[in-house]
């Protein structure tokens, strides 16, 4: 039955022979383990493009909404995480198997005659991985690729010509924006994905055309690609496919803050393959920087495309490439002190807010953050931000590392501090706000669970206190002026009925006393007084 | 000559290319089929949404409320208006029907000369709680969950009318 599908399919399209043909080309006798570099990067290719598709399924690709689409993948979908590790995990081992790849092919020579073409074409792919990596780094639109992306063009407009690749980058200015990121998430799925298919196409017609680079002197007789060598590159693929998937499990990508174009605290790195170039920029200072920044990376590249050129000779063993293995021991020592130095340089993430200890009970608390409770309960902040949803972060897993300014603005104009995100702007007044930062300041895991326990009735207190401005001459929790009595311990020194007496007509009871009357209505009477005498000592 | 493995050694070959093609295969596939399928973990549960007061509602007839609920759409939570056919049973209790036809998804209404509800578009008619009377509506309307708190009529998540 399925012989004679097979046959109808092979009479109508020829595929079962020109797969046959495919799998019966000769190889040499001595081709072997050293060869299934170009299996490999095949397979990942497609594994990314596999995986790619999956996310693309669930992304929205504009700023803002890719963060939150993402988050919405890694943490609310079943093997979302894993999608997203095996895309990201499969970008870093592509590169390593690409330049496995390409050190394999120059230290055995195979780019010699005739195959100089095939290897030319080899880093054009070299270049496109790292045009992959480039543009799918900004594409998760934390602060991560935020910054890395906003030096990533800097860069490249201080090369010449800069101009005009910044503007192709739709990053005019260096402000990387939701143009930029169009046109990033266009070359990553649109144009890279078809170039590469061509150029892969193409370099594997070239590898046939030519045939696999056999050793200097063969001593064995030709073989066939299938089985052998292709059950080598399949066991090869399978370990690591092994180490992708293990990574994609075991090392989780975090998803960062929402890029934040005022946050000045973030340390921008490149991904780790891009550290070497980025510590080679220090090197160079001003005017000077082009030479890091543009000049030896263009050398190198087309060092690379010069390579079958430069080296003409006969072919030799690769034991008997001397200065071969030197280039690449020496490549290897400068790649890696220079990314070891990056990463020494990079300093260490400072220590979360959480750790610190904040106010343990609401009643350490000042009138003011305690009535940020009470706008942060009216305003229903929680039902974004109380860590079970993932539409905003937990604020108090995630402590504000801000100052109370940059807050406030944030609330009032949330798109213009983080453009993309989805909160809306709180319509409170400047003095409103200002509750709610001064407690969102205080707020961190270890405390949430006590501070949002605060009775309603002090909240709501609270609220009064503030608006009443009552702090311009009493004090809470060292709080407020000395103009008046503290207002701690209260409940010791006077009864609920005398304070309440007093609101009303303060002279009558403290006489001399500079405090004007309160006429509050019966329920705000009674929460400010309630609110009164449960402060602490 | 062709330098060929030997018939064990080349089988050996041929079943290590496919076992492992279908580890990696099945690998990648599995968890494709559970991240594509399995339903998002949901948020919230229970989320009721006020939808009117019950004394406005007349019991004679079924009533259209137009109400705002939240919904969570993916990654975004949206407010969006909705709407429900409410029919008042008594002070405390209604029954709240989607406003689809469960033929395929038109927006039918109350036809008062009838008694009953018309979907303009395959001539479904539906009785007062939900019923198919004629039509090729395959099932009963679709009900919000319902239940009324201190005058206020509350709506829920929408389940089929035959389990409701």
């Amino acid at each position: 039955m399925i012989r004679a599908i097979l046959n109808w399919l092979d009479e109508r399209t020829g595929v079962v022979g020109a797969i046959h043909h495919f799998l019966d080309e000769e190889i040499p006798g001595s081709s072997g383990w050293h060869q299934v570099f170009g299996s490999i990067a095949m397979f990942l290719f497609l594994t990314q493009i596999f995986t790619g598709i999956m996310l693309a399924f669930n992304y929205a690709p504009t700023p803002g909404e890719a963060y939150n689409s993402l988050k919405y993948i890694v943490t609310e979908l079943t093997c979302g995480r894993l999608m997203r590790g095996l895309h990201h995990w499969g970008a870093s081992m592509m590169i390593v198997i690409v330049v496995l790849h390409m050190l394999q092919t120059f230290l055995w020579g195979a780019y010699k005659k005739p195959r100089e073409a095939t290897w030319m074409l080899g880093v054009v792919l070299l270049l496109v991985t790292l045009a992959f990596g480039l543009t799918g780094y900004l594409l998760p639109w934390d602060n991560r690729a935020y910054w890395g992306t906003v030096v990533t063009t800097q860069i490249a407009a201080s090369a010449p010509g800069g101009q005009i690749v910044q503007q192709l980058m739709g990053a005019e200015g260096g402000i990387v924006g939701a143009v930029t990121f169009a046109r990033f998430y266009a070359v990553h799925v649109l144009l890279l994905p078809p170039v590469t298919m061509l150029l892969i196409g193409i370099h594997v017609f070239l590898v046939r055309k030519h045939g696999v680079a056999p050793a200097p002197v063969e001593t064995l007789p030709k073989k066939k690609f299938y089985p052998e060598q292709v059950f080598k590159d399949t066991l090869a693929i399978f370990v690591v496919f092994v180490i992708l998937f293990s990574l994609a499990i075991a090392a989780k990508v975090p998803v960062g803050r929402l890029a934040d174009p005022t946050d000045t605290s973030y340390i921008p790195r490149p991904e780790w393959y891009f550290l070497f170039l980025f510590q080679t920029l220090k090197f160079f200072d001003g005017p000077l920087e082009v030479i890091g920044s543009v000049v030896l990376p263009t050398i190198a590249i087309l060092a690379l495309f010069a390579t079958p050129f430069i080296d003409r000779g006969a072919v030799l063993r690769v034991g008997k490439r001397t200065t071969a293995i030197a280039i690449v021991l020496l490549a290897a020592i400068t790649w890696g002190g220079l990314t070891a130095a990056a990463i020494r340089s990079t300093p260490a993430a400072p220590p979360d807010v959480s750790e610190a200890d904040g106010p343990q009970d609401w009643q350490q608390l000042s009138a003011v953050e305690l009535a940020g409770i009470g706008y942060y309960r009216k305003e229903n902040c929680a039902s974004c931000h109380d860590g079970k949803s993932s539409i905003g972060p937990d604020l108090s897993k995630h402590p504000v590392k801000r100052d109370a300014k940059w807050m406030i603005d944030h609330f009032k104009n949330p798109q213009a501090i983080a453009p993309g995100t989805s909160m809306p702007a709180i319509q409170l007044t400047t003095m409103q706000l200002n509750g709610l930062a001064a407690f969102l300041l205080k707020l961190n895991e270890k405390n949430q669970a006590a501070l949002q326990s605060a009775p309603q009735f002090a909240v709501e207190g609270a609220i009064i206190y503030q608006q009443f401005q009552c702090g311009a001459c009493h004090m809470i929790n060292d709080v407020g002026q000395k103009m008046g009595p503290k207002l701690n311990g209260l409940n010791r020194r006077r009864t609920k009925e005398w304070v309440e007496q007093h609101f009303v007509d303060p002279t009558k009871l403290s006489p001399g006393s500079p405090m004007p009357p309160y006429k509050f209505t019966a329920k705000d009477m009674d929460r400010m007084v309630s609110f009164m005498m449960a402060l602490g000592e | 000559m062709d330098n060929q493995p030997a018939p064990s050694r080349r089988g050996f070959f041929e079943y290590a290319i496919h076992g492992l093609g279908a580890i990696m295969t099945a690998a990648l596939a599995l968890p494709a089929a559970a991240y594509l399928l399995i339903q998002p973990k949901s948020r919230k549960k229970d989320s009721w949404t006020e939808a009117g007061d019950i004394a406005k509602i007349d019991p004679k007839a079924p009533e259209e409320l137009v109400f705002r609920r939240t919904r969570v759409d993916g990654w975004k939570v949206t407010s969006e208006k909705a709407t429900a056919w409410v029919i008042k049973l008594g002070d405390d209790k209604v029954v709240a029907l989607a406003p689809q036809c469960t033929h395929l998804g038109c927006a039918y209404h109350w036809d008062d000369k009838n008694g009953n509800f018309m979907c303009p578009c395959h001539t479904s008619a539906f009785s007062k709680d939900g019923k198919v009377l004629t039509g090729p509506a395959p099932r009963p309307l679709d009900r919000y969950q319902a239940k009324v708190e201190n005058g206020k009529i509350f709506l829920g998540d929408i389940v089929p009318g035959d389990k409701a």
